[in-house]
Parts: structure tokens; C-alpha cells; sequence
């Protein structure tokens, strides 16, 4: 029998989980240990016994048995979780309680619980995103930093800074508890929204990858879906966006794999599939009032995914889609994308103007697209020089090979008019 | 052809999980391949890394074995092949030398010599 892909990725997060709700948050670092030691003893086993019927079932049995060879040896010299105190010092009581706790039904929750706890609020985004990844995803240190394009170094500090601060709380974050956990779940929308841009729009070269990033976002994601508490429209928006931009993704390389923009994508290589999943998820998320930044972002998405192609989509909706957000969630890139959809509703020159009118439009000037935006206004209202200066700007500021490629060929068209 | 037995040492202990099942992918393959090329005589056994060591006349029993890990033997299986030098060759694809482990080849002594 073959494992399935990542299987061992997967179930690292679960495990870790499950045992760390045993050993508490402050023996985080032995927990994990504990599920090396599952995957170490997996391989043995495994290469000579084939693979067992349920394999993730037998990765977790394995990791409780270490977990208890490690109680067994290590009650004396620490503590382990506080709300199961004493019932480990005593081998009358401990067996049954690990097995207790290893049920089903008790370790069902543990990848949420953990989730909630790796977004404690008094972390960066960016330390929680390392966090999800490391503990949550199965992700290596090295992994992290070439997934986001940082150094190992600078990931490490991040995890090991961060694994402090949860240590603090000794016990995984509670379920039960519903006003906590309302609170406490933005934070987590937050994370894994940014997770997945990270692998949307991230500056990593490697488009598999990127992917990857997305699809453990959404992975995430449909983990809150299961959960009533969380299980929310805002969840449900989220997971609708999550679904119509990873629809999109086969076709944003073309045949020869260059970068390709919404206008020029093929669209019969987006992925129905997704577009329909997102759709009904979009469904969901109209179930309450609330309106967050997630429905509208996905609603905006939505027009896209099921536009058949860039005349017949409904730009008077997308612009006053982004006149909500801005409400909502004002920000230089929202305001960025609000004048690229006015551009296309009433013409280039509008779409300069807009441009020009976006508050601490300065901090885009790092941002390549914005210049790139800039760029094509200019080409198609013929002005060919200015047009080649924001190529120029966009290029020069290019995050990877793909990017480079992509401004370069617009550097070219505009060169090339600017000659004919 | 002439059977041999490999004796395994040590065991790959660090990497990310996604290592760890890409080192897995390599036994299975390596097995695979041993299966194919009709060498496998019998697929042996993995070993707990813990046991006991019974010792001398005195029937001394201490928890062992004590060596290092690198020196545990965690498995072992039996191959055919041609001479010591094709057997040496056909474990060279094993997983666990990667690993910095080793392998361990030995005859099987024939009963009819």
C-alpha cells in the first residue's frame, strides 16, 4: 500500500497536538520529540511489515505509547498538563487516562485547539504564521525560511521566540470556553488569510511551492468548517475566497510558464470544481448579517470566477464591491485594485486619476504591481514614454524570475509602441 | 547463489516529517527492488531498540544493548545472490546508509559444506 502524499506532514500536526494537550504547551518541544520517535519507529516497522490498514491510526497509537514510556519516565522530574496534575504520577491512574485521552473523539478537536493557541494575539502575524507552519503543518525550520523566502536564522528566532510565548500558558487553548473563543478566532482568519496570500501573491520563485502554502490554508480552513464555533459565515467567506483564487491558479502560467495576467488567462483552465465549492460556500456565509472584508473580497472573486471572460465581467459591481471594502478595511492595495476596476469601468484615464488620489499612495511604491498598473493605464491611453518609465520602475523591483519575465515583456510592448 | 544476511545499524532520527517519509519511500523502494530481482530470501524482522543482554556463566542480565544507537542492530533480512561481492553491491542501495547507518553482510553458513 502507498502512503498518501504529505501523510506523515499531516498527521505531524494532530499528533503534536494531541500530546501537547497531555505533556501542556510548556513541554511542547518533548511532544514533538515524542512524534519523531512515531515516525522514527513508523519506518522501521513499516519497511519490513508493509503498511498497516490505517496507517494515521497507527502513527497516533505509536505516538501515545511513547508518550507514556516518556510520562512513565519523566513524572518526577516535570509537570505535565495542570488539569491532568496528579492522575499522571500514579500508574493506577495514568494508563487509563492516556488511553481516555487518545480517544477519537478526545484527540478531535486538538488540531483547532492548537490552531487557536499558535494565534495568541499578543504575537506578530508573521511569528503566528511560522508558528501554523511549524507546528501545525509539519513544516522544518529550513522548509519555513525557503517557503518564505527568509533565512533560517530569522524563522528560527521567530518559532523559538514564539514557542516561549506559548509556553507561557501551559494548557492548549480551550473549545469549551465560547467566549474566548469568539474572540480569539479572528486572529486565526487573519493567519491563515495571510498564509494563503503568502502563497498567492508571495515572493517565493517556485510556483509548487507556493501552491503548497495555499493549499495548507485551505486545509486549515476547512478545519474551522468542522467545528460549530467556528463554523461561522466569516469562516464561510474565507473559505469562498480561499476557493475562487486557488480556482484560478492553473491558469495564471501559460503553456511556457510565464507569469499571466487576469486579462490574458485562459479561462477554461480554471478549476469548476473549486469555482462551484466556493460558490456554495459564499452561500453559507450569507446566513448571518454580518458583512466582513472576507465576503466582500470573495464576492469580488466571485464575479471573476464566473465571468466567461474580461468584457463580460460586471466591473460596475466589482467597483462598488471595493467602495465597501474601503470602507471596511481601507488600505493602499485595496484602493490600488479599486482603481484598476474603475479603469476598466470608465476608461484609463479615470484609472490614473484614481491612482493618483490614494492616500499614503507612497507606501505602494515598493509594490511592482502598482507601478505595473500605472504602466498599462499609460500604455493604452497611448502615452508610450511614461508607460516605459513604470515598466521600468516595475521590473527593477521584481521578486522572482516569473515576475521579471512578466514586466519585461510589458517593458517590451511598450518599447515597441513607443517605435511604431 | 548463496544466501546472505544484512544486518542493520543505526536509524535515521532527524528530519522534517516530510523527510522522514521521503526516507520511508526510499525502504519500500529499496525492498521493492530486492522483491523484483528475486534476491529477497526472506523480508527479516525489525528489532526494539531496547532488550535485554544475558551474560556469562553467571547468567548476568542487564538491560541493554548498551551501545551507542549507531551500533544497534534494528533489523535484519536475508538475500540470495552470487558471491559476498554481488551481496555487498546489492546493499549499497539501502536507505539507512544515507541515514549514517550501516550494514552489516554476512554469509550464511551452508549446512553441507
Amino acid at each position: 500500500m502507498e502512503l498518501t502524499e504529505h501523510l506523515f506532514r499531516h498527521e505531524s500536526g494532530r499528533m503534536v497536538a494531541a500530546v501537547t494537550r497531555i505533556f501542556g504547551m510548556h513541554n511542547l518541544a518533548l511532544a514533538e520529540d515524542v512524534v519523531q520517535e512515531a515516525f522514527c519507529r513508523a519506518i522501521e516497522v513499516w519497511a519490513f511489515r508493509g503498511v498497516p490498514e490505517n496507517p494515521s491510526a497507527w502513527l497516533m497509537r505509536t505516538a501515545k505509547n511513547c508518550a507514556l514510556d516518556v510520562l512513565r519516565r519523566e513524572r518526577t522530574a516535570r509537570t505535565f498538563a495542570p488539569e491532568l496534575g496528579r492522575l499522571l504520577e500514579s500508574e493506577w491512574t495514568l494508563a487509563p487516562v492516556i488511553e481516555d485521552a487518545f480517544r477519537p473523539q478526545a484527540i478531535k478537536d486538538d488540531l483547532l485547539r492548537m490552531m487557536l493557541s499558535c494565534c495568541y494575539p499578543q504575537l506578530a502575524e508573521e511569528a503566528q504564521i511560522a508558528l501554523i507552519l511549524h507546528i501545525l503543518c509539519g513544516f522544518s525550520v529550513d522548509e519555513i525560511a525557503s517557503a518564505l523566502v527568509s533565512t533560517n536564522a530569522a524563522i528560527e528566532k521567530r518559532i523559538s521566540r514564539g514557542k516561549k510565548t506559548l509556553a507561557k500558558s501551559k494548557k492548549l487553548f480551550d473549545v469549551t470556553a465560547p467566549a474566548e473563543f469568539s474572540s480569539r478566532l479572528p486572529s486565526v482568519h487573519t493567519a491563515l488569510y495571510l498564509l494563503f496570500n503568502e502563497g498567492y501573491h508571495g515572493a517565493n520563485p517556485e510556483f509548487a511551492v507556493r501552491s503548497e502554502l495555499c493549499r495548507e490554508a485551505m486545509r486549515l480552513t476547512a478545519v474551522l468548517l468542522q467545528h460549530p464555533q467556528s463554523a461561522i459565515p466569516r469562516t464561510y467567506a474565507l473559505a469562498a475566497l480561499m476557493c475562487f483564487h486557488a480556482a484560478r491558479v492553473p491558469a495564471r502560467l501559460d503553456a511556457s510558464g510565464n507569469l499571466s495576467s487576469l486579462f490574458e488567462q485562459d479561462r477554461s483552465a480554471w478549476d469548476q470544481q473549486l469555482i462551484a465549492e466556493g460558490l456554495s460556500f459564499l452561500d453559507h456565509s450569507a446566513k448571518g448579517s454580518e458583512v466582513s472584508e472576507y465576503h466582500i473580497e470573495a464576492a469580488i472573486a466571485s464575479v471573476h470566477a464566473t465571468a466567461r471572460g474580461m468584457e463580460d465581467t460586471d466591473w460596475v459591481k466589482i467597483v462598488s464591491l471595493y467602495d465597501s471594502l474601503m470602507t471596511i478595511r481601507p488600505s493602499p492595495i485595496v484602493a490600488l485594485n479599486r482603481a484598476i476596476a474603475i479603469a476598466q469601468r470608465d476608461g484609463p484615464e479615470r484609472g490614473v486619476e484614481e491612482i493618483q488620489a490614494i492616500t499614503d499612495r507612497d507606501r505602494l511604491n515598493s509594490y511592482p504591481f502598482y507601478w505595473a498598473a500605472l504602466g498599462e493605464f499609460e500604455l493604452r491611453t497611448k502615452r508610450y514614454g511614461a508607460a516605459h518609465g513604470h515598466f521600468r520602475s516595475a521590473l527593477a523591483l521584481a521578486r522572482n524570475d516569473a515576475e521579471r519575465h512578466f514586466f519585461g515583456q510589458r517593458l517590451q510592448a511598450s518599447q515597441a509602441a513607443v517605435h511604431s | 547463489m548463496s544466501e546472505f544476511t544484512y544486518l542493520f545499524r543505526g536509524r535515521k532520527t532527524s528530519g522534517s516529517p516530510e523527510e522522514m517519509q521521503k526516507h520511508f519511500e526510499k525502504w519500500v523502494a529499496w525492498f521493492k527492488e530486492l522483491g523484483a530481482a528475486g534476491r529477497l530470501k526472506d523480508p527479516g524482522r525489525p528489532l526494539e531498540g531496547t532488550g535485554k543482554i544475558v551474560n556469562g556463566s553467571q547468567k548476568v542480565v542487564r538491560d541493554g544493548p548498551y551501545a551507542e544507537a549507531k551500533d544497534v542492530v534494528g533489523g535484519y533480512i536475508t538475500v540470495e545472490a552470487d558471491d559476498i561481492a554481488q551481496a555487498v553491491e546489492l546493499s549499497k542501495g539501502c536507505p539507512i546508509l544515507e541515514a549514517g547507518g550501516s550494514v552489516e553482510v554476512r554469509p550464511v553458513q551452508k549446512l553441507n559444506v
